[in-house]
């Protein structure tokens, strides 16, 4: 049986954050008298994670996904409830909790600016306790994995987003971790330097068996990495299971565009029971249930003389979005 | 690479406070209130220019940059205290200015060949080793006042204040001795006169109690250091990750 290695039980975290009103009378009224309220970011979660697995963190701007995160890997103290992380309690920082984790945010970075990337890779070879030998081993392999070679020995601040970004990568994996954390690791990269990321996630997933906690705004990430998902609004679950289940439950329905080879034929089959959606001469959109799209397909095709069909699928990012705005999806 | 060169000629250029004050002293006669001639004077302050290029500390500043642009974030969850960071950096500068400190002090000989002398290895030793604890105590004020950005994101203000004590009473402008002697007894409890006076004196070859010097800088590291982890374990508790 797989064990947990993540367990959250009733997690919240507050700030106290201060606010001000604007001009010069708000300045000095700031000054003397600050006003500052606390703000419940997280709001007694409660999940666990198994070990090998990925999962996405969904959300709108501010929900909380990032705050959850940090929290994990032990970057900022719990208001309230318990998390325990392969057996540690993050916050406290051991050292044999950290030489486990890697928390890689998109567009921060850790690598020495001035120097080539190879030297912060030395750096964190010595700071993870690997000799010169097991930290070359171990760069020749990741650097092969993400197809980096060159780049190793050029500065940084000459590098690309993306080829910065993938010596990031390789910075925060040298120690071998088995639970990552990434916060939007394919923020402002290019779709093909996004499916190489991603690419070699899953192979790094693979052959580790790491556990892989992701965040991220583009909806390719989500799909093509992670089975299952948990959704964050206002600081809250929203959903918490399988990506399939939620795209099923969020689009029941799928549209099919018909061409007929007569106008009237087309007519025939908007007059047959199906919902249709428009209908252009000899072109007509229906709307079918998933569950009965393939009796209902066999039906079209042997009364109808048709041309050609397209199953347009709803795009992922308009099924997503609609988690995003909503509080609660019990499936 | 010729900007960065550059750069590291200003690092050691910037630290010539000590000589414009030893201009104002001689050209003032100041030294013989003192019993100091202008020879130590001028060694004095040409050791106080060297103290003050293998002790100076900007730590503060790094951290508080850091923490605001969420650069801390992935240090801290290495398995080592980010100020060790720091700390290597700090030495690394140091082995960079050393050739320039040279070539300043060579100038130095040359327009005031009456001051050139050849400190004893045991004298050199023992002010390679007070410099080095004058630079530890920096760094552990300036890593305590740097923990504040944990509570507010101006630590640097509170840096900025402490720089007030520390250029009056540490022996960058006058050596300590020229204090009276009620203000004297007073600055000799702070740690302040032994993060250039002292080292200075000792290198310079002028009067000092070497074991109470080397005895005080190493019972104020004895204090600050506990004093650091306490505020550094509080202020990681406190710490938000923003601007990550």
């Amino acid at each position: 049986m797989v064990q947990n290695i993540i367990d959250v039980r009733n997690l919240s975290k507050s700030f106290d954050i201060s606010s001000k009103e604007p001009g010069f009378k708000g300045t000095i009224k700031h000054f003397f008298r600050r006003q500052t309220k606390s703000l419940k970011v997280i709001k007694d979660i409660s999940f666990e994670i198994k070990e090998g697995e990925i999962v996405g963190f969904l959300g709108a701007n501010g929900a909380g996904k990032t705050t959850i995160l940090k929290m994990l890997c032990g970057l900022i103290y719990p208001s309230e409830g318990s998390i325990l992380v392969s057996g540690y309690l993050p916050f406290r920082r051991k050292e044999n909790f950290l030489k486990n984790i890697t928390l890689i945010m998109g567009q921060k970075q850790q690598l020495i600016w001035d120097l080539p990337p190879i030297e912060s890779f030395y750096l964190n070879a010595s700071i993870y306790d690997l000799d010169k030998f097991e930290a070359k081993k171990r760069i020749k392999k990741l650097s092969e994995m993400l197809e980096i070679d060159e780049e190793l020995f050029i500065p940084v601040r000459k590098l690309s987003l993306g080829q910065r970004m993938k010596s990031e990568l390789l910075a925060a994996l040298i120690h071998e971790p088995n639970i990552l954390f990434l916060d939007e690791p394919t923020l402002g990269l290019d779709i093909n330097a996004q499916r190489n990321l991603r690419k070699f996630l899953q192979k790094y997933n693979k052959e580790t068996n790491a556990t892989i906690c992701l965040t991220s705004h583009y909806m390719k990430d989500i799909t093509s990495l992670c089975k299952r998902v948990i959704c964050v609004h206002e600081g809250a679950i929203s959903y918490d299971g399988k990506l399939d289940l939620l795209l099923k439950k969020l689009s029941p329905v799928k549209e099919i565009l018909i061409i007929c080879r007569s106008e009237e034929d087309a007519i025939k089959l908007g007059n047959s029971g199906f919902t249709v959606k428009n209908k252009i001469k000899n072109e007509i959109t229906i709307k079918i249930e998933n569950k009965s799209i393939t009796s209902s397909l066999k039906t079209i095709l042997n009364n109808f003389d048709i041309e050609d069909l397209f199953i347009n699928e709803p795009p992922i990012d308009e099924v997503i979005g609609k988690v995003l705005i909503k509080k609660d999806y019990d499936i | 690479m010729l900007e960065y060169r550059v750069e590291i000629a200003l690092w050691a250029i910037s630290g010539i406070i000590p000589f414009f004050m030893l201009n104002i002293w001689t050209n003032n006669n100041l030294n013989e209130s003192i019993n100091l001639s202008d020879v130590m004077l001028s060694r004095y302050f040409l050791c106080a220019f060297f103290v003050r290029q293998f002790s100076v500390v900007w730590v503060v500043f790094s951290f508080e940059e850091d923490s605001l642009m969420g650069k801390v974030s992935p240090y801290l969850i290495q398995p080592l205290n980010p100020f060790f960071r720091y700390f290597a950096q700090h030495l690394a500068e140091q082995i960079t200015r050393f050739p320039f400190a040279l070539i300043i002090a060579f100038f130095f000989f040359i327009f005031n060949p009456e001051s050139l002398w050849i400190p004893n290895l045991g004298i050199l030793f023992l002010s390679i080793v007070s410099t080095f604890l004058s630079f530890l105590i920096q760094f552990l004020i300036q890593s305590i006042v740097a923990c504040l950005c944990f509570w507010t994101e101006k630590a640097s203000s509170v840096e900025r204040l402490l720089f007030i004590p520390t250029l009056f009473l540490s022996g960058l402008l006058a050596p300590v001795v020229s204090f009276p002697a009620y203000v004297k007894s007073w600055i000799y409890l702070t740690p302040f006169p032994y993060l250039i006076d002292f080292p200075a004196n000792l290198l310079s070859g002028n009067e000092t109690n070497i074991s109470g010097g080397l005895s005080m800088q190493i019972l104020w590291i004895f204090l600050l250091f506990p004093l650091f982890k306490k505020i550094w374990s509080e202020g990681t508790k406190k710490y938000t990750a923003m601007g990550s």
